[in-house]
């Protein structure tokens, strides 16, 4: 059995919620045959994803849905043999670069000359075209952006790409000038609780109001989060009336006792055990930047509004570090001392301050 | 064109059909004289066409103020349809360019001695001059390494060949390689150039769009053409395919280069205590003293959420901070640094969420001392 995310995810343009005007837009693009190479961008989990394929779906029709998994070997300049699974249809295939690391740039290239170079067999096709989607298009390497920038232009006549990232600050202005840019927000609250009762009512079930935006409040414009947390909820109590608990998930939990230990106290030991659980989270694959945002974010809840800029700013001077640093847990825990020391200061200030008041 | 070149056997069946053809290809220049803007380039490199004598060149210059095209252009007027095809190759970034293969490349495409033959199947003649061009497009990709050996293969082959050499930013060319050739710098399109060639294109394809449709598009692209047109073409297939068809609207335009709407960002800056002027629904101006920590952190949120850009958005900002009329320029400098900051943050990828905040709150900070 399915979860609710896959089992009610929209397969076509018009079975898509939210954002009425886009999906409008995609669908006379797609009628058009003048297909333009396109970049969906906009925070994770607002469906960006969903849109594609149901666009895919407009272009072609149900071929699509026929997935295979293939496994491929690439060959790097250095003769390393690099295994990456694609998948594909006869008439796309998706890749997602990051799996093949710093030799991103091999494998985009071969697998798109080869497409650019293959005609679509299929006579039946729709289009003449096939249609490369390239997955968090975002951490493509700079190499990799330069050698799409001319095969996006000569290869034009049997080859669309269609690029998905979280934003597109880490895009090269060349290949942003090649592409019509589709911005994804998320969805609003009201939007979102639409969705939740729509899949109420498949199920046969009734949703409280109150549910509903709690699950909502909880979600952060995340739809695939809040219909995880909604099937999540439905298990638990299968009312879903009375005061819900929408648990947190345990790395957040973690984070949050992190962020606890280090506004209770300042001292060389309380780093140690705050180090410790940092690598506990990064061996459970945290990324690091979610780790540093999230106890930063909450260290700032409990602490003065006169610190709160500092706690921010450095948590963004660390994190820039950490991107090009090697070693994440050196930058976290830096944060993390200058973080008790600056803490520190204060507290004596004030501590200071209200003893001259005394006297 | 080389992208016709490799296809010229399957394409046939194929032909693209030029209604569906993307406008920034429909309408590259096909002679050097229909390049806009750039005069000088263009003059000098017209003499080379009755003179016939070309020297190796550098063409370089920002995206899309047409380099490519230019060198396209000047080739094929020089030789023509026939010969172009061995006459002139074409390397770029997304070939193979490890040096031992562009000298391969560059061995096998030099040795086939060059015919004459002056009159073409199009019944015009053309120059058809003894050399044969080889276009390094994209050049400053090339390795330091690959550009040092690159110095042979031009001296080796220098009687036969003519290189030039395109590239983004000229000081990632060795210099050795850079003095060996003219230098063509090409500079961002002014804007009674960008107009005048979208009109054209305007009109060509029979679309109506007003001047103040045209403004945007040129203030979104800041001079690079091919974005310019590649929105505009964007623009009107989303216009025309509502039913019934709609004007462009300058919105349109903004939606589609990505811009965030003035309000928005208007709307941020006053939370950071900016006073912002000329627009129009001032309701609810942030409260004087409820500005601080939060109120800036939730705008940054949202901000997110609609998924606008760290990049264009902060670049807005910036636009209003600097160009302010009233803003003491000490207070202005405080906050040129904070975005100077955050731009090279983002382009070393980081988080895009703490770097609006931390400009958000650097400004807040910079306005209220
Ligand atoms: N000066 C110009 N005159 C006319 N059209 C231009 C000019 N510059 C750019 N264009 C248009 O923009 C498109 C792209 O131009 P071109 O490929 O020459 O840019 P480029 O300078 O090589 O950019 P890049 O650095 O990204 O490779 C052309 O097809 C043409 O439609
Ligand atoms: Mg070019």
């Amino acid at each position: 059995m399915s979860l609710w995310v896959d089992k009610f995810r929209p397969r076509t343009l018009d079975e898509l919620h939210y954002h009425e005007g886009l999906s409008a837009r995609l669908k006379s693009l797609a009628a058009s045959g003048d297909f333009p190479h396109m970049l969906f961008y906009g925070p994770s989990g607002a469906g960006k994803k969903t849109r594609i394929s149901c666009t895919l779906k407009q272009l072609f029709g149900n071929g699509v849905e026929k997935l295979k998994i293939d496994q491929r070997v690439f060959i790097s300049p250095s003769k390393r043999k690099l295994e990456i699974n694609i998948v594909q249809s006869n008439f796309h295939i998706e890749i997602t670069p990051s799996e093949a690391g710093n030799y991103d740039r091999v494998v985009i290239q071969e697998l798109l000359k080869e497409i650019a170079q293959t005609q679509q067999v299929d006579l039946n096709a729709k289009q003449r075209f096939k249609v490369v989607i390239i997955n968090e298009a975002d951490s493509l390497s700079r190499d990799a952006q330069a050698a799409l920038r001319r095969t996006m232009e000569k290869y034009m006549s049997n080859m669309r790409i269609i690029l998905c990232a979280n934003s597109t600050s880490r895009l090269i202005a060349p290949i942003k000038s090649r592409c019509l840019l589709m911005r994804v927000a998320a969805p609003s609250p009201e939007e979102m609780q639409t969705v939740l009762e729509h899949v109420a009512k498949k199920l046969r079930f009734d949703l409280p109001p109150e549910a509903s935006q709690q699950i909502v409040a909880d979600s952060g414009g995340n739809m695939r989060k809040a219909l995880l947390v909604f099937e999540a909820l439905k298990m638990q109590s299968p009312d879903l009336s009375g005061s819900l608990k929408i648990a947190k998930p345990d790395w957040e939990t973690y984070c949050h006792k992190v962020a606890d230990l280090i506004v209770q106290e300042q001292t060389p030991a309380r780093v140690m055990e705050v180090r410790s659980k940092f690598y506990e989270l990064l061996s459970h694959c945290i990324p690091p930047t979610v780790i540093l945002k999230t106890v930063a974010e909450r260290v700032v809840e409990r602490v003065d509004e006169n610190l709160k800029a500092d706690i921010m700013h450095w948590a963004a001077f660390y994190e820039c570090r950490m991107r090009i640093g090697n070693k994440k847990i050196y930058h976290l825990e830096a944060w993390v001392v200058k973080v008790m020391s600056l803490y520190k200061v204060t507290k004596h200030f004030v501590y200071d301050f209200d003893m001259s008041e005394f006297e | 064109m080389a992208f016709f070149q490799g296809q010229a056997k399957t394409a046939t069946k194929h032909m693209v059909d030029p209604a569906l053809q993307p406008w920034v290809e429909k309408y590259r220049p096909k002679t050097i004289d229909d390049v806009s803007a750039q005069e000088h380039t263009v003059a000098v490199l017209r003499k080379t066409l009755t003179s016939t004598n070309l020297p190796h060149m550098l063409f370089y210059g920002p995206p899309g103020t047409g380099k490519t095209s230019t060198i396209l252009a000047l080739s094929r007027q020089l030789f023509g349809p026939d010969n172009f095809r061995n006459r002139v190759l074409e390397l770029n970034a997304s070939d193979e360019r490890g040096i031992s293969i562009v000298r391969e490349k560059i061995k096998n495409f030099a040795r086939q001695t060059p015919r004459a033959q002056m009159v073409a199947s199009d019944g015009n003649t053309y120059p058809c001059p003894p050399y044969k061009i080889i276009i390094l497009d994209e050049a400053d990709s090339m390795t330091q390494d690959a550009q040092g050996a690159l110095r042979r293969i031009m001296e080796t082959y220098a009687r036969i060949t003519r290189f030039c050499l395109v590239c983004n930013y000229v000081t990632r060319i060795i210099e050795p390689l850079a003095s060996r050739c003219s230098k063509f710098r090409f500079t961002p399109l002014d804007s009674t150039s960008s107009t005048l060639r979208l009109s054209q294109i305007a009109s060509a394809e029979n679309i109506s769009v007003t001047p103040d449709v045209v403004s945007t598009l040129i203030d979104t692209s800041g001079g690079d053409l091919r974005r310019a047109i590649t929105y505009l073409q964007s623009a009107s297939r989303l216009s025309s395919s509502t039913n019934p068809p709609t004007p462009i609207t300058s919105k349109d335009i903004q939606e589609i280069a990505g811009v965030v709407p003035t309000d928005v960002v208007n709307d941020f800056a006053r939370a950071l205590g900016v006073e912002v002027f000329g627009d129009m629904d001032t309701d609810g101006p942030v409260d004087g003293k409820k500005r601080g920590f939060e109120t800036v952190q939730k705008k940054v949120k949202a901000i997110m959420r609609e998924g606008y850009s760290a990049s264009q958005t902060l670049s807005q900002l910036h636009d209003i901070i600097i160009t302010h009329p009233t803003l003491p320029a000490k207070q202005k400098a405080k906050c040129a640094l904070a975005f100077a900051e955050a731009d090279k943050a983002l382009c070393d990828g980081s988080d895009e969420e703490l770097w609006i905040l931390e400009v958000g709150l650097q400004v807040l900070r910079a306005l209220s001392s």
